[in-house]
């Protein structure tokens, strides 16, 4: 759902320029500008201003002195680890997923695009406790995986597949349109030419969708480093083991050590920041790459 | 056989590519899924109603439900008017408030859920001022409605954005010319035309407000048929070992968000036809015609 918005490939209609016809009264639009800045400054801005305050209010040492705890310092890896893992997988994924629906036409193909994109409408409590109930001690794998000594629920693996899951359309989403609306002739030109199926995706198709294709990668790792309810259930919050970032900030939060809690925080909220530069970076990019097209077409037309 | 299934096509990977696909998404997401209904058809008929329906699963629904309504509301109006603005007036800061919209979606959900009840809480920023007029906002239903205004708010904002992106003003001129008041060119034109991408970002606050956990946990106080949202309920059953409860509950999250994709669905199909058929009323060359993605 998070995606739907990826409005990169739109110029606007005409650049605007208001007439008396329509445009509203400068008292119109100052009070309308004046209420949706406040708007999102009360839900933006002041979240944001919290956690740094929050974060600083007993001074930098206490905040360095937060991070550099052994159990900060495993929670951070842990969510590294997790987001290391599940992105890559789920980038192979959604590469594969956009190339059979938005180059081919096939019996149920919207039928799988529903499916892609079921993890986005599961809550993510419900993602977490579906790999307890398979994975769990009580799941229906469980007998035989506790036979095996394997321990995937309450470990390391247990967290790394909530976060795949979680995690799972993303990177789909955002290639699916872009290869569709690109069409086959420039691969078809490519093949005929002689070149290979590997040599045609390479070459021709990935630079096409190369923004894209970064923009579902950020997305896919900011959530991927951010989940905390679905990686919670399946955690087991075993201190300095299977605790990520999110959880660390938590169990801080609970223990009523507000600052390092924020200080942690602070990391997740600085990660969202440059997850939004960066999305702003690359829609700007694509943007002028549609536009040069554009251009290309209009004159080769 | 296989080419009555799929069309011609001279571009190779679509077995390899298709194998994976359905491969990935069974491992990750249909078998496990399809678990959690195998587990739940465990229980008899009478349990499951037993637990899905026991005061308590009760009064979490009327707070996830009645809660994520008022913020999936509140972002309705507000999404509109802050889309709005974004597209329609240029004024300072516009470009840095344009890429914030999104920060709920950034935003690891705890750390959002830490930072509104630090805000709300009694001593804080505004929870003093609300308590000194008699308003409990953390810990209390207020608190839960405002998280999930705050996890809902980019949905209608980037649902109706390109939306309006794209209108063309020779509507609202043809509108005024014909001797329409602004209110009426805005409620008689640019509203229809919004109204598909509104609702369709309404539904998706909404279905995502119902889920959400993170942000909501720490202002919401978890007061058992108080303040308890029901995906808290589920952990509560899963930390105290009672799967078959926390299953049942789940089954009924997700029948729901299952219920809710087909409605979202059809508004965003309303609202993509729509803006072709509006497109195609404007002549070659003035529309955005083959520069869309």
């Amino acid at each position: 759902m998070a995606t739907a918005t990826f409005t990169s490939g739109r110029l606007p209609a005409a650049q605007r320029v208001a007439t008396a016809a329509t445009g509203e009264p400068a008292v119109v639009r100052w009070t309308l500008i004046g209420v949706a800045v406040f708007f999102l400054a009360l839900f933006i801005f002041l979240p944001l201003a919290i956690v740094f305050s929050q974060a600083f209010a007993k001074g930098i040492g206490v905040y360095w002195a937060s991070l550099h705890t052994p159990e900060a310092l495993s929670a951070i890896r842990l969510t590294l680890l997790a987001a290391g893992i599940a992105v890559p997988l789920n980038l192979m994924f959604g590469v594969a997923a956009a190339w059979v629906i938005g180059k081919f036409e096939f019996v149920g193909k919207s039928l799988l695009i529903t499916l892609i994109d079921l993890p986005f409408s599961v809550s993510p409590v419900v993602s977490g406790l579906i790999y307890v109930l398979l994975f769990g001690l009580q799941g229906l794998l469980g007998p035989w995986l506790a036979r095996h000594d394997l321990q995937i629920i309450f470990a390391v693996p247990g967290i790394v597949l909530a976060t795949i899951f979680v995690t799972f359309p993303f990177v789909a989403r955002e290639l699916i349109p872009l290869l569709q609306a690109q069409g086959q002739e420039e691969e078809e030109a490519a093949i005929a030419l002689g070149a290979s199926g590997w040599q045609t995706f390479f070459r021709v198709s990935l630079p096409n969708i190369k923004w894209g294709l970064l923009y579902g990668v950020i997305l896919c790792n900011a959530r991927a480093m951010g989940e905390f309810v679905a990686v919670s259930v399946v955690s087991g919050h075993i201190r300095g083991r299977t605790n990520t970032m999110p959880l660390h900030v938590e169990i801080l939060y609970n223990e009523y050590q507000f600052a390092a809690a924020f200080a942690v925080a602070s990391l997740l909220a600085l990660l969202a920041l440059v997850t939004l530069l960066a999305k702003t970076i690359v829609e700007w990019r694509a943007r002028r790459q549609l536009a040069e097209s554009a251009l290309w077409n209009g004159e080769a037309a | 056989m296989a080419f009555t299934l799929k069309k011609r096509s001279n571009l190779p990977g679509f077995g390899l590519a298709l194998g994976y696909t359905v491969l990935y998404l069974s491992l990750i997401v249909l078998i496990p899924l399809a678990a959690t209904f195998l587990k739940a058809s465990s229980l008899s008929w009478q349990q499951f109603w037993h637990i899905a329906a026991s005061p308590r699963a009760v009064a979490s629904y009327r707070l996830t439900f009645g809660a994520s309504l008022i913020g999936a509301l509140i972002n309705l109006v507000f999404g509109v008017l802050v889309a709005w603005v974004l597209v329609r007036y240029s004024f300072p800061g516009k470009r840095l408030f344009d890429s914030l919209v999104d920060l709920p979606f950034a935003l690891p959900t705890a750390v959002a859920g830490i930072a509104l009840t630090t805000i709300y809480a009694p001593n804080g920023w505004l929870g003093r001022p609300l308590a000194s007029i008699g308003i409990k906002a953390a810990y209390s239903p207020l608190g839960v409605a405002i998280a999930l205004t705050f996890i809902g708010l980019p949905f209608v904002v980037r649902s109706v954005q390109p939306v309006l992106e794209d209108m063309d003003k020779e509507l609202e001129e043809a509108a005024a010319s014909l001797g329409a008041s602004r209110w009426q060119t805005f409620s008689r034109v640019v509203l229809p035309t919004i109204l598909p991408a509104a609702l369709a970002g309404f539904a998706m606050a909404f279905a995502r407000a119902v889920g959400e956990y993170g942000s909501v946990v720490f202002i919401s106080g978890n007061m058992p048929m108080r303040t308890e949202i029901t995906p808290l309920l589920i952990i509560t059953k899963l930390d105290q070992y009672d799967y078959a409860g926390a299953t049942a509950i789940a089954v009924v999250m997700l029948v729901f968000s299952l219920a809710l994709l087909l409605p979202i669905n059809l508004l965003q199909k309303w609202s993509g036809s729509r803006n072709e058929k509006a497109a195609e009323l404007v002549p070659e060359g003035i529309g955005t015609q083959g520069l869309e993605v």
